[in-house]
């Protein structure tokens, strides 16, 4: 028997409140009830909206909006933790709603590590004002001064003669009371902060434990049909000839359907492929498997990544476009004592979330509704809407849980299949990817090369340093003619270099597009902390110091550093530099605190090439500071990962476990790429398909963790992201104190098998 | 068809190769059992068969027959099963997606072996991925949740 609970049905939210027991007094956290079937509680059915984000219910019951999507990094927690603070609501009787793709919200693009810092002022004044209505409400109850009404733990209480209202009881007076100007609000002091700084449950853990957390694959929606689509393997490519007659007898087949895609650049636009639409997934996926379509011709069917890297390589080595160029580059690498140089390589790589991409959508003549895993609800109307010829406000966006997002997420090309698809079925269509998609037409992290070199004085001192990168642009996946790296993505690790060298010059070099290209958890900052803090270790070893010491006299004093020169403008993550500076004090204190963790006077076997040793590397990225401190041990060829060790300053850190638990699947995703991820491309199509050949660290790889905090009162900054670019360096850094040898291409699986 | 579903009899009319995965998901509307790989890969679709860690996504409905199937939604009556318990205390989920699948190996290795050492929930947990990196949590809450199977004697609603 289907569990109708599960199913989407028009109900009123009266019979649907009563259908799920939300309505029900003492409401618990993570109710089993799917994220993305949870009403906005809107004023009807008794709650009063107190603003966009806050609704109180009668019972007490507080409501409080999530605008942005939840892909692991638990914002449905932080947030509304924030809000609940300074409203002084009872966070047992706080209801997490999912929001609907909206732009008063503002921006819902759940991507580059800025929830918490975009909206951690926002949210406190969600809550703040809330809070005054309901004290001003009870002011007039009482007919007292308002001054003398103060909200603490779900009531509002006269200090003067200690009675008091429940917030449910206030919230119908309180929805009508003017909404206070900014400039009478009081925020908390750090002090009173209850939920903020605290660890708190995580709203989503009950229900994922249980099995009820609702996913974008889990959706199901009376009379919806399940497509399956086989896709153009070669980008730019388009079908050239169909025979669907075996397809089309399975049974429970109910019809086949071309999308026509191979328009560049790729944008969001869902790629040429066809339809196999059925009642159930299975049958939609065998009877794929029954199609013949001959694809046409693309000009990228000779792009063969192997010797792609292996240009990129070369072209590195030569002169190539000036971006930043201070003092004379050229000069103090002739005069330099010592002079060093290396090139590092970082393949393709892919997202692959646990969960695959998948979207429903009901699509009439007039509207759309979604309902989907995705990073970005407001692009979604917008892409959506553009491929039906609606407007954003007719598309409906429902967001479920993601299971997993790292940038895949937020582009909604899968969305716009579901989309097109229900419009031609006329009914509701979910769109299932499988693992073959997800990892064969995937937006990929670009395949990259960099180059550095650098002169030392006899000191062992640098005097020049000069970096070229060549890489795939996301830029190509928007506009056509992009063929160099794009200044915002020599911001992420590149051109905001920390050193206080005097004479350095960033430039970039041409690298074509051959696929879609898109933005993977910490984006370029991967291959830029690889090749920046890997170099940085080679010369601490030419100059014949320990590394730390080495990296401090590198950084040099500590001192605010802009990076911008001439038409290079430094992008801060979208942050201006005045409230989120380059500090090399906290990089330096990250530094220091990272190579506590370590001993870098251990030296494995360097003749074997046998033995242990430890790395460590410390980047700047999405406003944060992060060093990682790895020990491995090698043998016979054998890569361990015996233990490794993050240190974070992330700014004010709003739930500490969170931010911890964020920093060690940086950990993990950062040991996936540097040990085992490579996404290979021959004659333009990838020749990866699943878990087998595009591998992911499992637990037995996986070392003890350790999350060391700095205690912060800075600006909230980034965590979902700037983990991971230490990851890999650290781990190189490592081997070549264990063993003597230098790897400067990822994955490390090409030269030694990973334990 | 007739399946034993976490105690429940349910008479299914599909394809006798159909997959338990998507006999469960879209034909029963029980979606805690999650698509990861499809190929065995993922462990994901992990559920139990007669007590026994299978991958749903590689077994027919029709092995089924006969047999006690348990999915995450039966792992316990009350949601208190030791494991899920030391999961909420221990944090583990981060977007959720694959812990269907890793409690379901887990509860079958600590059925076996209430107080496994760290090589033995390596093996027995090495075919589950994870892709957002709870791998520790995850071994944490298991050597934490041992002892009390052990008491429970195992509460499997099968
Ligand atoms: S879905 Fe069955 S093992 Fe991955
Ligand atoms: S919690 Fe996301 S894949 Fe495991």
């Amino acid at each position: 028997m289907p569990d109708s609970s599960k199913q989407i049905r028009n109900v009123s939210r009266r019979s649907f409140l009563k259908l799920t027991g939300l309505a029900a007094g003492g409401l618990v956290l993570g109710s089993a009830l799917p994220g993305w079937q949870r009403p906005w509680a809107s004023p009807t059915g008794g709650n009063s909206e107190l603003n966009l984000f806050i609704s109180i219910a009668p019972d007490d019951t507080v409501s409080i909006i999530c605008h942005r999507s939840e892909m692991g990094q638990g914002i449905r927690t932080g947030l509304p933790q924030v809000v609940a603070d300074e409203l002084e609501a009872d966070w047992q009787k706080v209801q997490v709603v999912q929001g609907l793709g909206d732009k008063r919200y503002g921006s819902q693009n759940t991507d580059g590590s800025r929830s918490i810092r975009r909206f951690y002022d926002t949210m406190r004044r969600m809550g703040a004002s809330a809070r005054t209505m309901l004290e001003n409400a009870a002011a007039q109850q009482w007919q007292v001064p308002a001054g003398e009404c103060k909200a603490t733990s779900h009531r509002v209480v006269h200090t003067p003669t200690g009675r008091s209202f429940r917030f449910g009881e206030l919230a119908a007076p309180a929805a009508s009371q003017p909404v206070p100007g900014d400039k009478d609000l009081q925020l908390k002091g750090s002090d009173d902060f209850r939920y903020i700084g605290k660890p708190v449950n995580t709203v989503d853990t009950p229900a994922m434990v249980t099995g009820a957390a609702d996913f974008g694959q889990d959706v199901s929606i009376d009379n919806m049909l399940i497509a399956s689509i086989e896709r153009a393997p070669v980008l730019g490519s388009s079908i050239k000839k169909l025979d669907d007659s075996a397809a089309r007898k399975v049974r429970g087949v109910v019809a086949i359907e071309r999308l026509d895609g191979g328009a560049e650049p790729p944008l969001f636009h869902p790629l040429s492929g066809v339809a196999v639409l059925a009642t159930n997934t299975w049958t939609a996926l065998k009877a794929r498997r029954k199609l013949q379509i001959d694809w046409s011709d693309s000009d990228h069917l000779g792009h063969n990544s192997d010797a792609y890297l292996e240009k990129m390589q070369q072209r590195v080595r030569e002169p190539g476009k000036t971006i930043t160029d201070h003092g004379d580059v050229q000069k103090a690498l002739a005069s330099a004592s010592r002079d060093h140089e290396a090139v590092y390589t970082v393949p393709y790589l892919a997202h692959a979330t646990m969960e695959p991409p998948s979207a429903t959508a009901m699509t009439t003549d007039s509207s759309c509704e979604i309902w989907a895993c995705v990073q970005d609800p407001q692009s979604v109307q917008q892409h959506v809407g553009n491929a039906l010829g609606l407007e954003p406000e007719q598309v409906r966006v429902n967001v479920t849980l993601l299971g997993g997002g790292f940038g895949r997420k937020s582009k909604p090309d899968f969305v716009i299949e579901a989309a097109l698809l229900s419009r031609k079925m006329k009914r509701p269509v979910k769109v299932v990817w499988s693992r073959e998609d997800d990892i064969r037409h995937d937006y990929y992290h670009a395949a990259s090369a960099e180059y550095y070199r650098a002169g030392l004085d006899s000191d062992g001192r640098v005097t020049g340093w000069l970096q070229r990168a060549a890489f795939p642009s996301i830029g190509g996946t928007f506009s056509a003619g992009v063929d160099h790296p794009a200044g915002f993505e020599l911001d992420l690790g590149f051109a905001d270099l920390p050193f206080a060298v005097d004479n350095h010059r960033s430039e970039t070099q041409q690298a074509e597009y051959h696929a879609r290209i898109g933005w993977l958890r910490s984006v370029a900052n991967i291959q830029n902390a690889f090749g920046r803090c890997s170099f940085a270790d080679e010369l601490a070893h030419a100059a014949g110091k320990p590394a730390d010491r080495f990296l401090l006299e590198l950084i040099g004093p500590d001192r605010l550093v802009d990076p911008s020169q001439g038409d290079y403008k430094y992008g801060n993550y979208g942050e201006p530099l005045e409230k989120f500076p380059l500090d090399t004090g906290r990089l330096k204190e990250v530094l220091r605190r990272t190579a506590a963790r370590a001993d870098l006077t251990l030296r494995g076997d360097q003749q074997s090439g046998n033995g242990e040793g430890w790395g460590i590397a410390v980047h700047r990225s999405f406003l944060s500071y992060v060093g990682i401190a790895t020990r491995v041990r090698v043998q016979d060829n054998r890569l361990e990962i015996m233990e490794m060790h993050a240190v974070a300053d992330v700014g004010l850190a709003v739930n500490p476990d969170r931010v911890k638990s964020q920093m060690e699947g940086s950990m993990i995703f950062g040991m996936s790429l540097a040990l085992l991820g490579e996404i290979r491309m021959e004659d333009g199509a990838v020749s990866n398909s699943n878990f087998h050949d595009y591998q992911l660290l499992r637990m037995h790889q996986s070392p003890p963790l350790e999350v060391e905090l700095v205690d912060s009162q800075e600006a909230p900054a980034g965590v979902g992201e700037p983990g991971v670019p230490p990851v890999a360096p650290s781990i190189a850094n490592a081997v070549f104190a264990a063993t003597g040898k230098r790897y400067r291409e990822l994955p490390l699986k090409k030269h030694l098998s990973i334990g | 068809m007739q399946l034993i579903i976490n105690g429940a009899t349910h008479e299914t009319d599909v394809d006798e190769d159909m997959p338990l995965l998507w006999l469960l998901r879209d034909e029963l509307q029980m979606t805690g059992t999650k698509f990861g790989c499809g190929r065995g890969l993922c462990g994901a679709c992990t559920i139990h068969l007669d007590g026994r860690p299978v991958r749903a996504c590689l077994t027919p409905a029709s092995a089924a027959r006969g047999k006690a199937v348990t999915t995450i939604e039966g792992l316990s009556k009350n949601s208190d099963h030791p494991l899920q318990q030391a999961w909420i205390k221990h944090n583990v989920p981060q977007c959720g997606y694959c812990q269907s699948g890793q409690l379901m190996s887990a509860a079958a290795l600590l059925q076996d072996n209430p107080n496994p050492t760290d090589s033995e929930i390596d093996r027995a947990m090495t075919g589950n991925l994870c892709r957002c990196g709870t791998y520790p949590r995850i071994k944490a809450a298991i050597k934490s949740a041992g002892q009390f199977v052990n008491a429970a004697g195992g509460n499997e609603d099968a």
